[in-house]
């Protein structure tokens, strides 16, 4: 059991974009127990659709489980019997965070289009007034797959000395031109929405769910490997037989569309769009012309960093770069290649052997 | 005398410890459980990174809180930066991969030098096993020829003359007979296991 907190930061936030938030909130979850020493607390970062619900369940809500919740809790891998583990949702988020959904205070209407977009860097700033607000100096580990590995990179750059372990899951340094493409199609389909309003969809009182939807639907695509869509799917179809219409004939259109729908239902427009926008942006590397190595050289944490074999959206070779950038500053690093049917989203399955090595890593580190 | 498991292990360890000076970075390729670098590491006070390719034996190194890259290296060791370890080791793991001539030019292109240790099977009690009809199995060629890992099956007068064709030059050689004794009359007849100590020729 578990009970959403929230907390808010009055002081101004410079973004990278140049643009000020002038204060802000943070919606966040806490599991385990902070130790004396305060050494024991582990920051998660969550990807494009996640947020501050990582573990447990909510009293009013029994089937709302976090969406890490198998990695996380008393004897699980990521042991709150030893850490003390802290969920949050990212600003520009729509799970509590300020974001596009927040009331702007100059115009007393929600943000909609006019929120600003943050990139990983404003995140990991946010993270870290989160971190002195529950009095953590340094965690014992930032971790996260897909974006979140990003966040948990960007955080051994920006406050080297406050990040002892960074845990990197199914994470690239940054994206390739087709990362870029699949999430500019996604844009594309919220964007042109006609209730999508230039962003402005909430003063008109509706939302741009079928833009969302079509977002989701590519997302989920790249999320999969062929080679499980083609095991549970295949080209099994819903009626038995061809229907000769646009109405679901296959089951992958059946499940594209029910993935696609759920999501218009809970997620905010703007957020995508901003989120997508921040994982595009993210490049270490752009500042050091082009040199991972010389701007991962900052970064002074141990780093585990793990692939799984058929994610083709951050593929293993995507890790690699990160783990010779690493070597090449001489850091600490285990690299974990995990053999998974399940594509991108693997990271979140409960796989014995990658739940295994996490536990091993996990269990190392000293608090 | 037989060793056990472990002592013939330690042995092992001892042997290429004694060619590691204190306080280097080494890579240690084929790693298994990371047991040779944990050694290493608390006898030596190396800084190390295992490579390794089966998922068990990343899961041991891990536990042994070993740094291990889980990448294979039959393709080369690309990415690993030229001269970026002092030493460089592959602990009888070099029978059982096939990019031997590669592998073994890489070693000395990452790092200042490298050791190798392999079991002979040249050996006289392989040799003997052979005549009687058999696939030798030993304490240092310990499979069944139907479950070996073992892909090259190699002399020390073999490995010996790929040096030389790979212009790698033998800085130190030892052999040991199945008893961990030392042998220095016909090594490749009379030892067992023989470790190498490699440099580029200059």
């Amino acid at each position: 059991m578990v009970t959403p907190q929230r907390v808010c930061f009055d002081e101004s936030l410079v973004l990278k974009s140049g643009a000020v938030l002038p204060g802000f909130e943070l919606a966040f979850e806490t599991y385990g127990t902070l130790n004396a020493a305060r050494s024991n607390a582990v920051l998660i970062c969550h990807a494009l659709s996640g947020g501050h619900h990582v573990a447990g369940v909510y009293a009013d809500n029994p089937k709302n489980v976090g969406w890490w919740d198998n990695l996380v809790g008393p004897g699980k891998p990521l042991d709150t019997n030893k850490f003390f583990v802290v969920g949050v949702n990212n600003l520009g988020g729509c799970f509590g965070s300020t974001g596009p959904l927040s009331i702007n205070p100059q115009t007393g209407k929600r943000y909609g289009a006019d929120f600003p977009m943050v990139t990983v860097e404003d995140w990991v700033a946010a993270h870290a007034r989160l971190a002195d607000h529950l009095g953590i100096d340094t965690w014992a580990a930032v971790m996260g797959g897909s974006l979140g590995g990003m966040q948990a990179v960007e955080w051994s750059l920006r406050f080297p000395d406050r990040i002892r372990h960074a845990v990197v899951i199914a994470s690239a340094p940054k994206l390739s031109a087709q990362n870029i493409a699949f999430n500019e199609v996604a844009r594309q389909a919220i964007i042109s929405d006609p209730d999508f309003h230039g962003g402005h969809y909430a003063a008109h009182g509706v939302v741009p769910a079928r833009g969302l939807r079509l977002a989701r639907m590519i997302g989920h695509i790249t999320y999969l490997s062929d080679s499980q869509m083609g095991e549970k799917f295949g080209r099994q179809l819903r009626h038995g037989e061809h229907q000769f219409s646009y109405d679901v004939d296959f089951e992958i259109e059946s499940y594209l569309r029910y993935q696609g729908d759920k999501f218009a239902r809970f997620f905010d427009a703007n957020t995508y769009l901003i989120t997508t926008k921040a994982l595009d942006y993210f490049d270490p590397a752009f500042s050091y012309n082009d040199d991972l190595a010389a701007a991962l050289a900052r970064a002074k944490a141990d780093f585990f960093v793990a692939s799984f074999s058929t994610d083709w959206r951050f593929s293993p070779a995507r890790s690699r770069e990160i783990v010779f950038a690493l070597l090449h500053n001489r850091r600490r690093v285990v690299y974990a290649e995990i053999d998974c049917d399940a594509g991108h989203d693997s990271f979140l399955l409960d796989d014995a052997h990658y739940h295994a090595v996490l536990r091993a890593y996990l269990e190392n580190i000293s608090i | 005398m037989n060793f056990t498991a472990k002592e013939r292990e330690r042995f092992d360890f001892a042997v290429i410890a004694h060619w590691i000076p204190h306080g280097e970075r080494v890579l240690d390729l084929g790693c298994g459980d990371g047991k040779l670098l944990r050694y290493l590491r608390e006898t030596k006070g190396i800084a190390g990174y295992g490579v390794e390719i089966d998922p068990a034996s990343v899961l041991g190194c891990i536990r042994n809180n070993v740094d291990v890259i889980q990448i294979d290296i039959e393709g080369g060791l690309s990415g690993f930066e030229d001269g970026s370890f002092n030493h460089v080791i592959i602990s009888q793991a070099l029978q059982a991969m096939h990019a031997t001539e590669r592998i073994l030019s890489e070693m000395l292109r990452v790092a200042e030098e490298a050791v190798v240790s392999f079991p002979n099977f040249a050996y006289c009690a392989n040799r003997a096993a052979i005549a009687a009809g058999h696939m030798p199995v030993s304490e240092d060629l310990p499979y069944e020829w139907y479950e070996t890992p073992n892909v090259r099956f190699f002399t020390i007068v073999d490995f010996e003359a790929l040096c030389t064709k790979l212009g790698i030059t033998i800085r130190e050689r030892l052999a040991f007979d199945d008893a961990g004794q030392i042998v220095t009359d016909d090594p490749n007849l009379n030892g067992s296991l023989a470790f190498y100590r490699l440099g580029r020729a200059s």
